[in-house]
């Protein structure tokens, strides 16, 4: 697990220079499930960059497409896309602005930054593939305040209905929505239970613990399962970490390095 | 035309696996053949439209060709930024099929008339929005917006509409009217629900010795360009028909389109049901004949318009 914290932690030195340079919000949610996309990217995922459309792929679906600063860098990381080019972000004509876009590089399915769209898509997707009897997981990334979207709901109701065993959620609980305690804006809690009682195979854990998120992401289901992954927003950044400040404020220059030496990364 | 629907879906899910049918918990026993032929491909999405939209462009990004069937209304409202982000934005092969199109559904009230629809759904770029006439136009537009791989809004009626087509429609083409009568005085351009009042009013005009041309624009969004030029240059008199609002539909698409390209806009006279909220128990008959939507009532709108 050391070397997938290191590469976490890169996500994180990554996300923390783009937000910097682009001058681009939302680097408390990216930071908080840099953790989540190490583990998904480099343990879970039956996937590629060779296999960016093969139709027998794991997919992944960041539905809180806000924090897709931490995402970019996985897929360049991987090989998607050049690394170099993550300089572009944000700018004019470039392959990675500040929400995705449809298929804007290899590796990106759904355009997201619309809350609550991504269950439902990683749904259909779950039941085109039992249709084709395509044997392959779909995992869907949701941030705590984009549980106040009812299509969440509505989509989790489906799921258990058809026993999808192969849709996996993750919910990047970082007790923080735009303006608020997620938990105090409405009533997100007890989450696990509503999951569960919503049919779904659950477990709650320390969203940062890489060993439990690759055991439990790994694990075969009878059941939908969503994982509720206990995150701090900013995670990994001692002046960021539970300060909702971080949902909108740009990091300076003195900042980013500070927080690299802290990442280990300077 | 849900009986025509339901037919031909169920002959086009024989010749294409990949077609799957969504359904928003309506259509008892209308299904029953498709989903005994079908069984695995269709699928009850419960009264939740948003994530149906959803799972629809899913399912279109994994290889199928989704059909979408709900009430208009609740088909092209509710889940509006669905429509618009997961399947606009991606340009995916949807088929989106809003029943009870217009006021098919009137004496149900407000909830249940769809007079905004065309407007909303023309708004999204990409959209091909389509309202079929009868169900020979049900049955060709959903075979060739399904073979468009676009994504495409169907407005149908209810059932038992009178036919106007007398056979299957073998050369259909998307965003290609269907010119049923030439006329010498005036054209009438109608979209969906109102083709049958209107080949009735153009026998009522005929009767008073004014022919008029019939066309069914069963394709809003693209317009029939290279028709609407030779109508515009004819310098008669065009009445775009529609059982939809004012604001939005058939005749406003036409409007904006001899706008951009020039043309006398005075010849267009839209005829449609007003902007406002309909509060008055009616059925369809009785909702037509208060705005000026029957037969009659569209007769003579064109009769004081031509002589005023």
């Amino acid at each position: 697990m050391e070397s997938l914290r290191k590469v976490a932690a890169e996500l994180r030195g990554i996300a923390i220079e783009l937000s910097h340079q682009a001058r681009t919000p939302h680097l408390g949610s990216s930071l908080s499930c840099a953790d989540i996309i190490a583990a998904l990217y480099w343990k879970i995922l039956d996937t590629g960059p060779e296999r960016a459309d093969d139709p027998t792929r794991d997919r992944f679906i960041l539905s809180k497409g806000h924090a897709v600063t931490t995402l970019y860098a996985a897929l360049a990381k991987r090989g998607y896309f050049p690394e170099e080019e993550l300089q572009t972000f944000n700018q004019y004509g470039s392959r990675l602005p500040e929400h995705p876009a449809p298929g804007c590089v290899p590796g990106i399915d759904l355009a997201t930054g619309s809350l609550g769209h991504g269950l439902s898509v990683g749904l259909g997707i779950a039941i085109a593939n039992r249709i084709q009897k395509i044997d392959k997981r779909v995992f869907v990334l949701l941030s705590d305040g984009e549980c106040n979207e009812g299509s969440v709901w509505e989509a989790a109701m489906l799921a258990s209905a058809h026993q999808l065993d192969k849709l996996r959620t993750i919910v990047d609980f970082n007790k923080w929505q735009a303006t608020g305690r997620s938990a105090e804006v409405m009533q997100l809690e007890p989450l696990e239970e509503k999951f569960a009682k919503f049919g779904w195979e659950t477990c709650r854990i320390d969203g940062h613990d890489l060993q439990s998120l690759v055991e439990q992401l790994e694990k075969p289901r009878k059941a939908p399962f969503a994982l509720i992954a206990d995150t701090i927003k900013g995670k990994g950044v001692s002046i960021m970490e539970d300060d909702n400040n971080w949902h909108y404020r740009i990091p300076t220059k003195k900042e980013v390095e500070d927080a690299k030496a802290e990442l280990g990364l300077a | 035309m849900r009986n025509a629907f339901a037919d031909e879906m169920t002959q086009l899910a024989a010749q294409d696996p990949s077609i799957v049918l969504l359904s928003g918990d309506i259509g008892n026993r209308l299904f029953d053949q498709y989903k005994q032929q079908h069984s695995e491909r269709f699928l009850n999405c419960g009264v939740a439209e948003a994530n149906m939209i959803g799972m629809a462009a899913g399912m279109a990004l994994a290889g199928l060709r989704p059909v979408v069937y709900t009430i208009a209304t609740f088909l092209t409202y509710r889940p509006f930024e669905q429509i618009r982000v997961d399947i606009g934005y991606h340009d995916l092969p949807v088929v989106l099929v809003g029943v009870g199109g217009g006021l098919s559904y009137a004496s149900n009230g407000g909830t249940h008339q769809a007079m905004e629809d065309i407007a909303v759904m023309r708004a999204i770029p990409g959209m091909q929005v389509l309202s079929a006439g009868d169900a020979w136009e049900v049955r060709a537009g959903l075979k060739a917006a399904i073979a468009s791989d676009r994504p495409t809004y169907l407005r149908i009626g209810k059932k038992g509409e009178p036919l106007v087509h007398s056979e299957p429609i073998v050369d259909f083409k998307i965003g290609k009217a269907i010119s049923l009568k030439e006329g010498t005085e005036a054209h009438i351009l109608v979209s969906g629900n109102l083709l049958p009042s209107a080949q009735e009013a153009v026998d009522i005009l005929e009767s008073s010795g004014i022919k008029v041309g019939l066309h069914s624009f069963h394709t809003i969004e693209p317009l029939d360009h290279s028709l609407l030029e030779s109508l515009f240059a004819s310098g008669k008199p065009i009445f775009a028909i529609e059982e939809h609002n004012r604001n939005g539909g058939l005749g406003t698409a036409i409007l904006e389109w001899a706008n951009d390209n020039s043309h006398d806009t005075r010849l267009l006279h839209r005829i449609a049901a007003p902007n406002s909220f309909l509060h008055c128990t009616a059925n369809q008959r009785e909702a037509r004949e208060l705005m000026k939507l029957s037969p009659e009532g569209i007769a003579t709108s064109i009769q004081d318009s031509l002589n005023p």
